[in-house]
């Protein structure tokens, strides 16, 4: 491992790996450290993503695709169910991945593109310099060494520790951590093209069950619901049991994932002198479907963009950086994440019996858009009587 | 004091991510946790989804 780069990217997810792929297309010399022994492994994610959003990256390839989906149904505390088609136009919902390929790709794509990469490596400490990051003290094999750069990008996921060492305090809330666990379940029942989301207090209290189509008698089964109030008995796993018991006791399950997915705002600042946090390590996961790899590839991209300017310009300052932060933040994946922070906050709050009336009164229509904008416009429009409880979802779209 | 069960703990990060005095961290797949920094307030606890940490009073 060289000591010195234009880019030093910590974490090689999808965030990581599109921020080392961009920059050393750039032309800067670039290096990727994983902590893990392998890139990919182990999953830490339901494999659920937009096609429009992947494929401006990469074209799609049925290596790593696992599923390509063309229904959704949510299924409401009393078995109502709202159906998603992709309509005849060719509008798309998305595809269920295999994550352990994928990532392979993106960071192959990476050392293709010149990026070097090393895996079973950590990043230990920052190199701080009168309050500038400069790069870091990595760890490969009990091996100490300084890397240093003009740019660090911290792409170390939910577990994230680099932010907190430069000074960013990146503590998630109890109650905006989802805590998580999925099986991926062989042997049984299940529409190939369909995934299913399961809602209601005695199912996946504030949060959700799904269960994505992982190609023929296939599927990742999983549940997210918020911490702040799981002891014994009442744990991500204990509900995805009783439901495995319910649904699929035949199932056999051939892998356990286990994780945290942060549902609370982004950091206040993704920047600060010398440094840049993309993806779940800037908390920039969708609030509301707890997914986060589009969002990491498109921050990761972005901060190498800025990143490289940055660079060409001789001035990595935070205010140099700061076009990072403004950039995603304006953008229309950033005022997403603002609107469905707070349709989430709505939906968190409501019973069983109100979530029950809002899935009857647009279960038989057929949605031709799978996004939470379409579903919550029908149902503003279908529930007038509820107008005045509804307005704080209305307020929400206006951004 | 907090006490990791490693039989249980499925390395995946939940709880370092809930820690307020970053006290934990995941090494590769190893948990760990700074004895000194942790206060035992017991957030990680909760945020676990297999129920792998616990205080207890032992010192």
């Amino acid at each position: 491992m060289k000591s010195e780069y234009d880019v030093l990217v910590i974490g090689g997810g999808p965030g990581g790996a599109v921020a080392a792929w961009t920059a050393a297309k750039k032309g800067l010399s670039t290096c990727l450290i994983e902590k893990r022994p392998a890139i990919g492994a182990p999953v830490r994610c339901a494999e659920g993503v937009g096609k429009k959003l992947l494929t401006e990256f990469l074209d799609p390839d049925p290596r790593w695709i696992s599923a390509d989906i063309k229904r959704a149904r949510i299924i409401a505390p009393d078995g109502t169910e709202i159906q998603l088609k992709e309509d005849q136009a060719g509008a798309e919902v998305g595809y269920v991945l295999d994550r352990k390929i994928f990532d392979r790709e993106l960071v192959w794509k990476a050392s293709e593109a010149g990026a070097d990469v090393y895996v079973k490596t950590r990043a230990v400490k920052p190199i701080l310099e009168d309050s500038i990051v400069k790069g870091a003290v990595v760890e490969s094999c009990g091996t100490q060494q300084e890397v240093r750069a003009a740019v660090t990008i911290a792409a170390d996921g939910v577990e994230s520790k680099f932010a907190r060492w430069c000074g960013i305090d990146s503590t998630v809330p109890v109650d905006e951590l989802m805590s998580c666990i999925q099986y991926l379940v062989t042997d049984i029942d299940v529409d190939p093209v369909c995934n299913d989301f399961y809602l209601g207090n005695e199912v996946a209290p504030q949060g959700y069950l799904w269960v994505f189509a992982k190609g023929e008698r296939c599927a990742n089964i999983g549940i997210g619901i918020p911490a702040a109030k799981r002891g014994p008995g009442n744990r991500a796993k204990d509900y995805l049991d009783h439901f495995m018991a319910e649904h699929y006791p035949d199932g056999k399950i051939i892998e356990c994932i286990f994780g945290g997915d942060p549902v609370c705002k982004p950091l206040d600042c993704t920047v600060t002198d010398g440094l840049m946090i993309v993806g779940d390590a800037a908390r920039v996961v969708d609030p509301i479907t707890g997914g986060g790899i589009g969002n990491a590839m498109v921050t990761g991209r972005l901060a190498a963009e800025v990143a490289a300017e940055a660079i060409a310009k001789g001035d990595t300052s935070k205010a140099a950086l700061m076009p990072y932060d403004e950039g995603w933040r304006n953008s229309k994946m950033g005022q997403g994440l603002e609107r469905n922070y707070k349709v989430k906050e709505f939906f968190i709050k409501l019973s069983d019996e109100k979530m029950n009336d809002l899935a009857d009164s647009i279960a038989h229509i057929d949605f031709a858009e799978f996004s939470v904008r379409a579903l919550v416009m029908e149902l503003i429009k279908r529930n007038p009587k509820m107008l005045f409880e509804l307005r704080e979802l209305k307020d929400a779209l206006k951004h | 004091m907090l006490n990791i069960r490693r039989e249980i703990c499925g390395y995946c990060g939940a709880c370092v991510s809930v820690c307020p005095e970053g006290a934990l961290e995941l090494i590769d797949a190893y948990l760990t946790v700074d004895s000194e920094t942790c206060i035992s307030c017991g957030i990680c606890t909760k945020a676990c989804p297999l129920g792998a940490l616990e205080v207890t009073d032992e010192v």
